[in-house]
Formats: C-alpha cells, structure tokens, sequence
C-alpha cells in the first residue's frame, strides 16, 4: 500500500511539480514515460515518489516518446489508469500513436509542457505542439499557471475515464513560464484527492478474460467512418457536460471554480484578446490595470481547446465589439488556429464583429505588458471604426521591420 | 509587488535559493513567484533568476523586470554581464565579491551612484558548506539589508526547507546564512 505524503495546505510548486503530484495522488496503475525538457521533472518526480514507497502502480522507462504512449495504450486496453507526460519533439514523436489511443477510446492521461518545434531547436515554451495534437481526437484541457496544471489533472482523470466519455486527454501548461515558475499551490491531501477521480472502473478491458474483447482492429470502408463519426459525436456531445459535472463538483470540493471558457472584464466590454496559458493571467492584469484608465478591455480563456467551445465562445463574445485572437505558434502560411476558429464561430452571428490576428512569443519570446496595452489599443480602435484599422495578421515582439499580413 | 533579479552561473543554486526564499516568504501568507531564465543550462553558463512577491495573486507572467532588489552570487558577472540592465534609481545591489563596496565600485563604474551592498558569499560557503555555492548565504545579506524578516525566524524556515540535505550540510547552511547577515556591508 503507498504511503501517504503530508502535504502543507499551500505548497510553493512549478507546474511541473503540481502536475507530478496529482498524478501521484490519483494512483496510476501504469507509467510509461520517456523524458524531455522542459517535462523531464514531471517523470523524475514521479519516479522519485515510486522509488520512496508514495506510488504503487508500474512505471516503465521505454525507448522513446513513440514507444511511451505505445506502452500507454496497451496498459489502458489491458484495463488500467495510466498517465505520461512529454514536450515538443516527443510530443511530435507521439503523434502516431495519440490517434491510436484515441481511436480505441482509451482514456489515457497526457501531461503537455508546451514547448517549440524544431527546426531551429528551442527548448523553451510556445503552443506549437499544443497545436500539432489539435486534430488527434484527445480532449485538451488549458492551464495558465501551476495552480490549474495540479487541478485540471484530477479534472482530466475524472472526466475521461468516465464510461459516457471513454477519451483521452492532455493537460497542458506552458513550458518554463509555468512548469518552472514557482507558485503557491492550493493542495488537497492525498485522500481528498483520490476520493474525487475514485477508483478506476476498467470498460472493455483486455485482461477481462471472462468476456474476451479486440482492440486495435482494421475497418475499411465498410466500418471507419462509422468508428470516427461516433468518436467525433461523443466528443461533441458527451464531453462538455461531464467536464461541466467535474469543475462543478470541483468547486465545491476547493472553492476553486473553472468554465470552459473563462471571462476576464469581459461584461459591457467593447474589445477582448483571446489567449491561452500564460498569457490569459498576464492580459488579465493589463486589463484590469485598462479598466482602471476607464477602456473597455477584457480576456476571454479557452481552458477547453478540444472539443471547441463554440456554445460557450459565442455567449461569451456577446455584445464585443472587437476581437484579437493571440496566437503562440507559427500558423506558417495562414492565419493562427485561434483566429481561424473564432472566425468559425462568430461568422454565422448576428452581431458584427472585428477579428484580428496577432501572432507571439514563439520559441519562448517574452510577451510583454507594454505589448499588451498596444494591442488593446489597436483592439479599441477598431472597436470604434467597426473594421480593421490594422493589417489582419501582425507579429509582435520579433526584430527588423515590422511583419504583418493582409 | 517586490520584485528581485539574480544573477548567477548555472550550477550555484540561483534557482534553489529563488525557489526557497519563495517558500518562506509563501509561509507569511504573500503571494510568490520564482523563476529563472536558463537558456542552454549549461553548468557555469551565465544566467538569471526572479522573484515576486505581493499581497494580491501575481498574474504578471512577463521575464522582463525592474528589480527592486539585484543579488549577484558569481564576482565575475559584474564584469561579464549587465547587472544593471532595466533598473530602477532606487534598485539595492547585493553583490558577492572579496572587495570593499568602494573597491568594487571602482572596478565597475556603472555601479557608480547605485545603492550597492557588498558580502563574500563565495568565501563563506566555501569556509561553512565545503563548497562554492553562494545561494543560501546571499538570502542571509538579503534579510539584513531588507529587514524583511527576522533572522531566526528565517533561519527556522530555511532548516525545514534543506530538511532533505544531510544534518550536517542544514546545520553548515545556517552558519553561512547567519555569516552573511553579519558581515553584509
């Protein structure tokens, strides 16, 4: 039986360290886990916590990113509760076998510490990988400090391993800015934390051999769309109430309240930015410190990436006059995911709407409060203009002249 | 918000001391940050690490600062780096070094005018701890120079903090930090 650790009630964390110990409150049955930076503490924690007698479960050091989440999937089919953690390049490595995991609806665990693509090689935080697994059928889930990353894996855990969802999910945090940025962590102790995800209910489990089941199997025409049409439904339909169930069942448990999208300043505001991780808490005080000046600013936060918030988006861009979607990868060669999934959102509404496109911080570029006020300022102003008074896409925070598109 | 700026080599526990000194200061009930700047992490290699502190949540995830404090835990960097870069008229300096302040001074004018603290946490981590690792005494000049908190208290917090480290190296890191706070200038 693990031994329990004594937690204070706030602990001073990194994201790394808040994400490592929820993963060893909720009891993983299997790790399989190549490091990387900037997650390598994630799985040097968690193997500190099994080496000291704080872990039961398995953990299984593979080869490489691609042979983790292998191990991972067939953990999960075998019928357990499983979890990883990995960046950028291993991230990219993982690909093949995140639409694996996916598709067999095996709700593994995947702790993202977001962090560039190379080429050139950067260690440092932006959302390209974020982006990379946007399509694979995961649920993701956002944090923007190391507060969120410890609360939104017991969330993850709960909400995918539910049997209505049956999904895999990503918690994803912002390399350095918050896996190696030191907060106060609210904890809960290791009962309390483990009562909330519960134990792992196993659902068409390999290791079942009383009702014999095959995983991984070939359909071709006859069967795939079928297999992907339902896995897109549920993802569509099933998740966001039992997301909506967790955080609700979270709040009372901590005090501590998530949506799936989170509003900043956002009611009677004439202009908003659109963001995620880092970025949403350093808008916030920008705009609280715009509010002060008596401008209509504010942030809206998608915690939920995948599925959209479509419903949730267009509720909270109600009345919003100007929209600036904040994009932390290189789009290369169209408009940022956030601009073209705002645009998706908002076109078909009533309302008229300005949206434009700002592109930051790649390869861990600092994203600046000055910079901030300046992109308000341009929000504002086509606010009042009723159209773009700005190029539709710029860059901001890279050297020479300025780059801006259409 | 406080806000402080290290600067250090990789390796002499920049982090470790930004990281604890969040620690204690999380137990009075403020709110903390500490990070760092690593670049290629590699040993030796120049670098800088940060802290804030306040009484309300910090949202500010910027690395840009105006540090209101600047400690300097490598002699050298005075000299290799800017250690002054984005200050503020009324930024205090901590800085390790063999020489008097007005030595140092002298040796890097662009300290000229600055509110700059002197103490050789080099030479007494090496003479406590065994070893070159300039962290922990540096916090003990910033409790003298600040008057942030009392030295015991802080002292008290610090143990529970190295409780991992071998009693004799907590035991040699109370000394330097008790060293430090005394002989701070």
């Amino acid at each position: 039986m693990a031994e329990k650790m004594e937690l204070r009630d706030i602990e001073v964390w990194d994201g790394n360290m808040a994400a490592s110990q929820a993963m060893r409150q909720v009891q993983i049955d299997v790790v399989a886990a190549y490091p990387i930076t900037p997650s390598t503490p994630i799985v040097e924690n968690y193997g500190s916590f099994l080496a000291n007698g704080y872990v039961d479960g398995e953990f299984v050091m593979v080869e490489s990113e691609h042979a983790a989440m292998s191990g991972c999937i067939g953990a999960s089919a075998a019928g357990g509760r499983v979890a990883t953690a990995t960046s950028s390049q291993g991230f990219a490595l993982m690909v093949e076998t995140l639409y694996q995991a996916s598709g067999m609806r095996l709700p593994v665990i995947l702790n993202v510490v977001n962090r560039a693509l190379a080429a050139p090689l950067n260690v440092n935080g932006d959302h390209s990988d974020m982006y990379l697994g946007r399509d694979s059928g995961w649920i993701q889930f956002d944090a923007y400090n190391p507060q969120n990353a410890y609360d939104l894996n017991f969330i993850a855990f709960r909400v995918a391993e539910d049997h209505e969802v049956r999904l895999p999910a990503m918690v994803h945090q912002d390399g350095f800015l918050t896996s190696h940025t030191a907060q106060g962590v609210h904890t809960l102790d290791d009962d309390t934390a483990y009562s909330f995800v519960g134990d792992f209910k196993p659902m068409n489990d390999m290791l079942d051999l009383d009702h014999p089941v095959t995983h991984g199997v070939q359909t071709e025409e006859d069967w795939h769309f079928e297999h992907k049409a339902r896995q897109h439904h549920d993802l569509m339909t099933k998740v966001f109430p039992r997301i909506q169930a967790a955080f609700d069942a979270f709040e009372k448990l901590t005090g501590r309240k998530y949506n799936i999208v989170e509003t900043y300043n956002t009611d009677d505001a004439d202009a908003v930015v659109v963001c995620m991780g880092t970025a949403v808490e350093t808008a916030v005080e920008v705009s609280n410190e715009l509010r002060e000046e008596g401008k209509k600013v504010g942030v809206i936060g998608i915690r939920v990436i995948r599925p959209w918030p479509y419903d949730q988006l267009l509720d909270a861009l109600k009345g919003i006059k100007a929209i600036g979607a904040l994009d932390r990868s290189s789009p290369n060669g169209t408009f940022g995911m956030l601009y073209n999934e705002l645009a998706g959102t908002v076109v078909n509404g009533d309302e008229k709407k300005v949206l434009t496109n700002y592109v930051y911080g790649l390869g861990g570029r600092d994203l600046l409060k000055s910079q901030l006020r300046e992109i308000y300022a341009e929000l504002l102003a086509n606010a009042e203009a009723g159209k773009p008074t700005t190029p539709l896409q710029q860059l901001i925070g890279v050297r020479g002249p300025k780059i801006s598109f259409h | 918000m406080l806000e402080i700026r290290w600067h250090s080599r990789a390796g002499q526990g920049a982090v470790t001391g930004a990281k604890g000194l969040a620690d204690v200061v999380s137990t009075t009930g403020k709110h903390v940050q500490a990070f760092a700047f690593y670049g290629l992490a590699k040993r030796g290699a120049a670098m800088t690490a940060y802290n804030r502190v306040d009484d309300q949540e910090i949202l500010n995830h910027e690395k840009y600062m105006n540090p209101d404090y600047v400690f300097v835990i490598d002699p050298a960097l005075v000299y290799t780096t800017d250690v002054t870069i984005n200050d503020k008229p009324e930024t205090v300096y901590i800085i390790t070094t063999h020489m008097s302040t007005e030595e140092l001074i002298e040796s890097q004018p662009k300290l000229q005018g600055k509110n700059v603290h002197t103490v050789d946490c080099i030479k007494i981590a090496q003479e406590t701890i065994g070893r070159a690792i300039p962290n922990t005494p540096m916090l003990g000049a910033f409790m003298k120079v600040s008057g942030m908190y009392d030295i015991e208290f802080f002292k008290e917090s610090m143990k529970r903090i190295l409780a991992k480290l071998p009693p004799k190296i907590v035991d040699a890191n109370m000394l330097a930090i008790q060293r430090a706070y005394d002989e701070v200038k």
